[in-house]
Parts: C-alpha cells; structure tokens; sequence
C-alpha cells in the first residue's frame, strides 16, 4: 500500500442546522483514480470544496501528505479544482487563462508558453489561444477548464463533474485521456460524477455516497458485485431487488421457492434483500430455467435488449439479453448461485466487510 | 402586433425627440450665431483660438480629473467593503441618502461648516493650530465636489462587485493568487465596468459643475459650467454659450468612447 496523500478523519459540515457532510472518512493514496458518485445534493462538492480549501470542516480533520491542512488557506494547498461551473476567467482568453497558475508562480515565458500549448494540445483545443472565453462552446469550455488545472502539474486534481457537458464520443475520448494521463503523471483524481458507467469504467477506487454519507467505497468490481444496501445497488447499475429470507447458511428464499446462494453469516430466517444482476440472468427453456416468467415487453438499446418479465407472483424482473424473445412467450430463467447477492437490512459497511471477513477463505 | 409596439414606443420617442435631440440640435443652431444675430463661425474662432477659453478647458478637465479621481479612489474600496459587510443595504442607504438632498442645501452646509468661525476652525483653534482659510480654496472646492459625487460612484462600482460571482474568487485561489494577486487580476479587471460607469457618471457632470465653483471655490475656478451660467444669463452671449455647450457634448462623447467597451485586439501566441 502507498502512502495516504489526502485523508479525511470524522469530517462533519453543518450550514446551521442542516448536516451537510456526516463522519466523512476517506483515505486516497497518491496515484490513483478516485471516484465520488451520488445523487444530486450529496455532499459530493462539498467534500471537494473541504480538500481544495473553500470549506472549513465543522469538525474532524483534514490531512495532506500526514500534515494537517484544515487552516491552510486554498492557494497554498497543492490541490487544483475543476470546478462544476468551470469559473474560466471572462475577461481573459484561453491562453491567458490556462497561463494563469503558471504566471502567479512566475514561471519564465518560455516554458509558460510550452507547456500552455502542449496542455490545450492534449484537450484538443489546439489553435483556439486567442479566442475569448464568450466564444467557446460549453464543452470546450470545460476543456478549458481542465487544461488550466491541468498545467499545474498539482499532486492532486479535483474534478467535479468534469466531463458532464461533452457528447458521448468527445466524453469516451476524454475519459481515455483523463486516465491514462493521470497514470502517466501519476497525480491523485478525486473525480466527481452522476455517472455510474463513468465511474465503473475510470476509477480505481469508488466512494458512494447519500445524503451527507459515504455509503460504501471500494473497486468498481466489488461495488458493482456486492453493493452493501438497496441505494447502492439501485444506484450503480440496473438490478433486480426482491425481498427474501434467509433460510441458514447458503441457503435463501425468495419468490416462495429456495435457492442456493454463496452467501452466509447471517441470523437463521432472518429477513433480507436480494440483488439479482438483469445481465446475470439467461433466456432458458422454461424447463431448464430456476424460474419461469411471462415476457411483457422489450427494447432495443443497441449492444443488448432491455426485456422486462413478469413472474406468476407478479414480480417484474429485468433482463438484459444478447437474443431478441417474442412478447407474451413464456421462459425459464437460469443463473448461478454466485450471482444471488444477499443484503441484510441497515447493515453499514464495516459490519458487511466484518461479515464477509468471517466466511470468505 | 406590429402596432401594438409601435404604441408603446411612441412616448419614448416623443421624449427623446422633444428632450433630447431637439435642444442638442437648438444648442448646435445657436452656437453659429453671434450676439447680434448673425450667422457666423466666429464663437468657434473665438473658443479655439482665445487663450482664456482654452485655459479654462484645460482648467475644467483638470478639476473634473482630479474630482474622479478622488472619488473613485475613496469609491473602491468603500464599495469592496460594503460588499462583505453585514447590513449593506442599509449602509448602501446611508451613502445614497446625501443625494436626496438639494445640492444647494449641501452647498450651503459647507459654507457654515468651512466659515472663518465654522466648526473645522472652531476645532483648529482647539487644537492649537489657529483659524485658517478653507474656504474659497481649491482644496475646499475639490473636497466638497469629490463629496458630493461619491455616491454616484460607490453605486455602480458596488453593482459589479455584487454581480462578481464567489467561483471566480474561487478559482483563482485554488491557481495559488493570495489576495492582492487576486484583487488586481481578477476582481478589479472584472468589475471595470462598474468602475466605467461611475467615471462616466462623474467626469462629465464634474466637468461642467458651476454652483460649488461659486459657492466654495468662490469664484477661483473658472469651469466651462461657470463660462456657460455667464453667457446665458449675465453677458446674454447665447451664441458663444452655446459653443462652449457644443464642445461639452463632443467631449462628452469622448469620454463615452474612451470608457466604452472595446473590441479586444486579438494578441498572437507563437506556436
Ligand atoms: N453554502 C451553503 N449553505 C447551505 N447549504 C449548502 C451550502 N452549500 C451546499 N449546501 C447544501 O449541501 C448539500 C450538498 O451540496 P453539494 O453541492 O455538496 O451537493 P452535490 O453532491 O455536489 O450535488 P450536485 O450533484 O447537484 O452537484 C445540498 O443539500 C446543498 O443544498
Ligand atoms: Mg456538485
């Protein structure tokens, strides 16, 4: 493991009397891609705005490199922000804006001029130095926006939903880009999205968060296959949640019928939720399959279809399959016991890493 | 549709027409007459050409310098203050409520207050210094004229501060800018328009002040405004008070167009 450069200890931020930021803990190693990922009013700025030095914590602690940096005033920290609404200088041009960090640190002309160039080559905005900001689409605006941090060369990059204004083409590009150039720097991302396709697919590391609370962090793999509660396995990818029970150890129940499943450590019958992925399930012969479902509808989404079905009991599951199926044909559903995730109710995130600890090799 | 706005701005050209257009045009008629009535380039001969004329130009645009200069100096930071203040709108009335006030009242005031036995000296005797002249000095004139126009600047310079959005405050620290680097390269730059506005709203008015120039700087300074009162109302020259009138508005345009919005001069980078 590398050295923590940025750690948050038990940081709370109350605006009078509302919680905006609840025992925020966070460890981020130099090197790596971090993501936040959460709802609209989360606390995913905020705690931006806490390691940039634009909001003091209300308590807990905030460390750079092991010193503390709670008092540090924000163009001393060796922190550089992208922010959301990208705050380009209007009265300024493009070169002179991404120029700025450099000038402030009176950087000679030259390499100034260098590394501004090769900083708007790598966001694609060669040859647009001299156009002002009022002139720039929203995105190339952004780019801007991230050439300027960029430059600076900083130990780590703050990025808030940096890429939200690109289309889809120019967004896939510039997340190759954003990658592999923060591997070849080796600077620490802390990234900010809504995306969770996004996340999944750039990150080392994902925090989700609620309302104030990081709900649980870890590899986009982990996240994706053993969310710890029902917002996190709603919010990163499609699943299908089902309430069940568990029956004893790799034993649960859910659609009145029992599976075997690969998890345990759990109170005998005790009530619980469980995650089926949609691209976990197979289209089988209604004999061969676990369950049978009636299909309802389908769509068309390009690389799978999206079909829904329904059980006799009424349940909606949703399935993502390779193969087109007929509306009204009845079908069997197959999946293997590793692809039952169980969740127990109100359990955080320790309790679930303390549990796994206890079954797992 | 059409109609309907045509209607609506009718009053609006009406007054612009009436108010505005029609005495600069009665202005520039008048100017090619001379005091009896016959036409004649002669008031401009005379304006470009007279020695006193030319002095007091240059005197009104030195004083009216001086006065925006003094204002705006005192002006920034008072509006940069109000900005981060608690009450600001109540301090902003504050400073508005002087301008509510008959500008001879005011004047008037500082006569009683800059007196022989005002209360300025009443204080300097107090203190040991003895009475002094204040009064009908050019350091009363420029003080009582740089008073009177202070709110005329605080407002607008206040208003682009206001507007001046935190991010961008923001943005610069995080760029490493301590403070003063972030005043003069961004918040300043940023809120010139506001600073624009006030000069315009100051120099020009400033430039053609005659009451205080009487009233305090007692009759010292000579400003294209006191040339202008003579004319009409004491030598009855119309002609060449409206001259003078005449360079009024083109240095006013002038003003306009130097404090305007530029097209900015695209720089090359070399690549
Ligand atoms: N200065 C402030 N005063 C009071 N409340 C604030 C302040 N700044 C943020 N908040 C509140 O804190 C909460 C979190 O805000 P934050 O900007 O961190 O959300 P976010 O996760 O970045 O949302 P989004 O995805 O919409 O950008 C919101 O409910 C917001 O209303
Ligand atoms: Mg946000």
């Amino acid at each position: 493991m590398s050295k923590p450069i940025i750690t948050l200890k038990h940081v709370y931020k109350n605006y009078g009397d509302t919680n905006v930021l609840h025992d925020i803990n966070m460890t981020l190693e130099a090197g790596k891609f971090y993501t936040l990922l959460g709802p609209s009013g989360s606390g995913k700025t905020t705690i931006l705005r806490t390691i940039g030095g634009f909001v003091t914590p209300s308590s807990g602690d905030v460390l750079f490199d092991g010193q503390r940096i709670n008092d540090l005033p924000a163009n001393k920290r060796q922190v550089n922000t992208i922010f959301q609404d990208y705050a380009l200088f209007p009265h300024m041009d493009v070169y002179d804006n991404v120029a700025f960090g450099l000038t402030i640190r009176k950087t000679p002309k030259e390499v100034i001029e260098k590394k501004v160039l090769r900083a708007l080559k790598l966001v694609q905005l060669s040859g647009y130095e001299d156009r002002s900001i009022s002139e720039l689409s929203g995105g190339q605006q952004q780019r801007v926006a991230i050439a300027r941090a960029l430059v600076n060369e900083p130990q780590v990059l703050l990025l808030d939903e940096a890429l939200s204004a690109l289309d889809m083409k120019l967004r896939k590009e510039m997340q190759v880009e954003l990658r592999d150039l923060q591997q070849r720097l080796g600077i620490t991302f802390l990234f900010v999205t809504h995306d969770q396709e996004e996340a999944l697919a750039m990150s080392d590391e994902i925090f989700v968060m609620d309302d104030g609370k990081i709900l649980q962090s870890g590899t986009p793999v982990d996240i994706y296959d053993e969310p710890v509660n029902h917002f996190v396995a709603n919010f990163i990818g499609e699943s299908n949640i089902v309430p069940g029970k568990m029956l004893s150890d790799y034993r649960v129940e859910f659609v009145n019928k029992v599976f075997e499943c690969a998890d345990a450590g759990m109170k005998p019958d005790e009530n619980v939720e469980v995650v089926l992925r949609p691209e976990d399930l197979d289209i089988v012969a209604p004999d061969a399959g676990k369950l049978v479902v009636t299909i309802d509808t389908q769509l068309f989404r390009g690389d799978y279809y999206e079909v829904i079905a329904y059980d006799d009991d009424h349940n909606e599951w949703l399935i993502h399959s390779t193969n087109p199926t007929k509306d009204d044909q009845r079908v069997g559903l197959f999946f293997e016991p590793e692809d039952i995730h169980v969740m127990r109710y109100g359990e955080s995130e320790q309790a679930f890493d303390a549990r796994l600890e206890t079954y797992e090799d | 549709m059409k109609r309907k706005q045509v209607l609506f701005e009718m009053p609006y050209f009406f007054w612009l027409a009436f108010f505005v257009i029609a005495p600069i045009l009665l202005i520039a008629y008048q100017s090619f007459f001379n005091i009896r009535g016959q036409f004649t380039l002669g008031n401009y001969a005379t304006y470009f050409t007279s020695a006193t004329y030319l002095r007091m130009t240059l005197n009104s645009v030195w004083y009216a310098f001086l006065i925006t200069l003094f204002t705006l100096l005192i002006s920034y930071p008072t509006a940069y203050f109000l900005h981060y203040t608690k009450h600001k709108q109540l301090w902003l009335l504050l400073i508005i409520l002087p301008t509510w006030i008959n500008l001879l009242l005011k004047a008037y005031a500082f006569i009683g207050i800059f007196s022989q036995d005002g209360s300025v000296n009443q204080f300097l005797t107090f203190i040991g210094i003895g009475p002094q002249q204040i009064l009908f000095t050019d350091a009363s004139f420029l003080f009582v004229a740089t008073y009177i126009q202070i709110p005329f600047m605080i407002l607008p310079i206040f208003n682009a501060i206001e507007d001046l959005q935190p991010s961008y405050i923001n943005a610069s620290r995080d760029l490493g800018a301590n403070n003063w680097q972030t005043f003069t390269r961004i918040i300043f730059p940023m809120t010139m328009s506001g600073v624009k506005a006030g000069v315009q709203a100051v120099f020009i008015p400033s430039l053609s002040l005659f009451m205080l120039t009487r009233l305090i700087g007692g009759n010292r300074v000579i400003t294209l405004g006191t040339a202008i009162e003579e004319h009409f109302l004491v030598t009855m020259n119309w002609g060449m008070g409206s001259t003078i009138g005449v360079v009024l508005i083109i240095a006013m345009f002038i003003i306009m167009s130097l404090t305007g919005e530029h097209k900015k001069k695209g720089r090359k980078h070399n690549d």
